[in-house]
């Protein structure tokens, strides 16, 4: 069977070969550490074959050019991290029904310890991440990153918009003042307006025909289990392609010709 | 792309690639600055800002606005500038569906294989005009915050008829400037022109019982005013009634 090529690491990471004349194993707790991070891995390696993958991911190379407009994917996925972590505690105190909704996120604002950083963390982190995912789009647009052969990416790209502003809609509602049932009424009627879909999409987002006690319950699965679900599968078969296709190269970059070919020049 | 140039933007990427770092630990260094950035600025805005919470939500109640997350203001926007009812599907779903689909294909219809901004003259500018119009409307959204009063003099027919007439006029005044009708509808000098008609001389156009079927039952996207009948049949009567005297002077 044919290996899988996978790059080593590079040179100051690789351990570095011992002086001769030294006894063999390690020597000191710097190197009784590394070995046993060193036959942990092994230990796991040898079960599931993952440090291929690993090294695959971590040790690949990033084209000559890559500058901090490359980081505003992984910005965005860590602002989707914070939203998760701060989305599960939020979860802990939270209550989905009408009559108790505001008052468990008063509670949280007022007794739960530090609630009301979390609960700011959470609200303000949307508006981070939302300004995150347009900044990562407008970068990948103008640099032409959508081109062949990394297309499919860009409309997994274009889903992952689609859902984090589904997020955004339904979220807002749970708080449930006055603003957010008011404004949610708004959107979900201009939904309802849309061609052919609306006047459905509209009804299943209201569970009925009317604002009741199971929209906010359906608002709340879509906001914490359906929506956030998908965003993290598809997150991870976005980050699969970057890693198989490589990440671009900024555009105005040109390869020069690696030095054999060049020597071959001067000599012809 | 035919076959020819991909096979040379492949070749090209292959140099380059070799040419570049691995990404562990130079790229993961960068992202590892940006993500703590990302903290700091979440954590910045969180305490700097709170999460306020407002009053609680009552469907009978009629002091709200119906104000969306920023980021929406762009599509509440696109509502007003197209007002003519029979267009408003178009503008609410039609237009960001359209958006979509093209934003979707943008990979498929645009097979220029340039990757320079600078040599790409017509999808940098659609970008940019695209930019330039999402961030100006939602300016617009942004600075035109639902007025919450609205000054309209009493008219001299409601003053004739005394001053029990005059009390009624402006308490529903007042109730339809608690109600946010306002970021929906024009009233003399207050209010949002759009997406609702304007209602400065409503009284003209519809007599009081239609007026209180389009509140019972309105067309999307106005909520239905259905809750606070119920519940507050005083206010909503005063309401109709501040409505149907909206006349042209004559
Ligand atoms: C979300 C925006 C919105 C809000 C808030 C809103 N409306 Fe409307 N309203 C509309 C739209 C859009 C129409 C046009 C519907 C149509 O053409 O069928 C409309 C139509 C009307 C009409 C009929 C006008 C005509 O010329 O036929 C009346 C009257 C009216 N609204 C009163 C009110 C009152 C009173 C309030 C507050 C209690 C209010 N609206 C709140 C959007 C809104
Ligand atoms: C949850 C949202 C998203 C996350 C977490 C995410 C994450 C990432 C990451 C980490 C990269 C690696 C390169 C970089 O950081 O620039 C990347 C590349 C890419 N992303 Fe996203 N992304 C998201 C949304 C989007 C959207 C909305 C689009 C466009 C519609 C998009 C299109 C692309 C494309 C085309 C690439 C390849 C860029 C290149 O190779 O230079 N992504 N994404």
């Amino acid at each position: 069977m044919p290996k899988l090529k996978v790059p080593s690491p590079p040179a100051p990471l690789q351990p570095k070969p011992k002086r001769p004349g030294k006894k063999t194993g390690p020597e000191g707790p710097v190197e009784h550490g590394h070995e046993a991070t060193a036959s942990t891995i092994g230990w796991i390696d040898e079960r599931t074959s993952l440090s291929g993958a690993g090294r695959w991911m971590m040790f690949r190379k990033v084209p000559k050019g890559t500058n901090w407009f490359y980081t505003l994917g992984s910005a965005t996925m860590f602002a989707f991290l914070s939203q998760a972590v701060t989305g599960v505690v939020l979860a802990m105190y939270y209550e989905p029904e009408p009559t108790r909704a505001y008052e468990s996120i008063r509670r949280i604002n007022n007794e739960v310890f530090l609630g009301e950083l979390v609960h700011a963390m959470h609200k303000w982190g949307s508006t981070v991440m939302v300004i995150l995912i347009f900044l990562h789009m407008g970068r990948t647009f103008f640099f032409g990153a959508y081109k062949y052969p990394r297309e499919l990416n860009w409309v997994i790209g274009v889903v992952l918009l689609i859902l984090t502003m589904t997020m955004s809609f339904t979220g807002y509602l749970l708080p449930f003042d006055q603003r957010s049932y008011w404004a949610s009424i708004v959107g979900v009627n201009i939904n309802g307006t849309g061609p052919l879909v609306g006047p459905y999409l509209s009804d299943f987002l209201r569970a009925g025909p009317y604002f009741g006690a199971t929209t906010l319950s359906r608002f709340y699965a879509i906001h914490m289990m359906a929506v956030p679900g998908a965003i993290a599968a598809l997150i991870g078969f976005h980050l699969y392609l970057v890693a198989k296709l490589g990440t671009t190269a900024p555009p105005w970059i040109r390869a020069e010709a690696p030095e054999a070919t060049r020597e071959e020049k001067v000599a012809a | 792309m035919n076959k020819q140039e991909k096979e040379r933007y492949l070749r090209e990427y292959g140099i380059l690639k070799a040419q570049g770092k691995p990404f562990f630990p130079y790229a993961v260094a960068k992202d590892g600055a940006m993500a703590i950035l990302v903290m700091v600025v979440i954590l910045a805005m969180a305490i700097i800002l709170g999460a306020e919470l407002g009053p609680k939500a009552d469907p009978t109640s009629t002091t709200y606005t119906p104000r969306p997350e920023w980021y929406f203001f762009f599509l509440f926007e696109l509502l007003k500038v197209i007002k003519p009812p029979e267009l408003v599907p178009f503008a609410t779903i039609g237009v960001p569906t359209v958006a979509m689909i093209l934003l979707f294909l943008l990979p498929f219809y645009d097979r220029n294989p340039e990757r320079r901004p600078e040599r790409r003259p017509i999808a940098t500018t659609a970008g940019i005009l695209t930019i330039a119009a999402m961030g100006y409307l939602t300016y617009l959204g942004a600075a035109a915050g639902p007025p919450t009063e609205i000054d309209i003099p009493v008219p001299a027919n409601v003053k004739a008829q005394g001053p029990a007439a005059v009390a009624d006029f402006e308490a529903g005044a007042q109730v339809v400037a608690q109600s946010g009708c306002a970021a929906c509808h024009k009233f003399g000098e207050n209010g949002n022109d759009g997406p609702g008609p304007e209602l400065t001389e409503i009284g003209q156009r519809l007599p009081a019982p239609a007026i209180e079927r389009t509140l019972l039952n309105p067309t999307a996207p106005m909520p239905s005013y259905a809750g606070v009948q119920q519940d507050s049949p005083e206010q909503f009567a005063q309401m109709v009634t501040f409505l149907s005297e909206l006349k042209a002077e004559e």
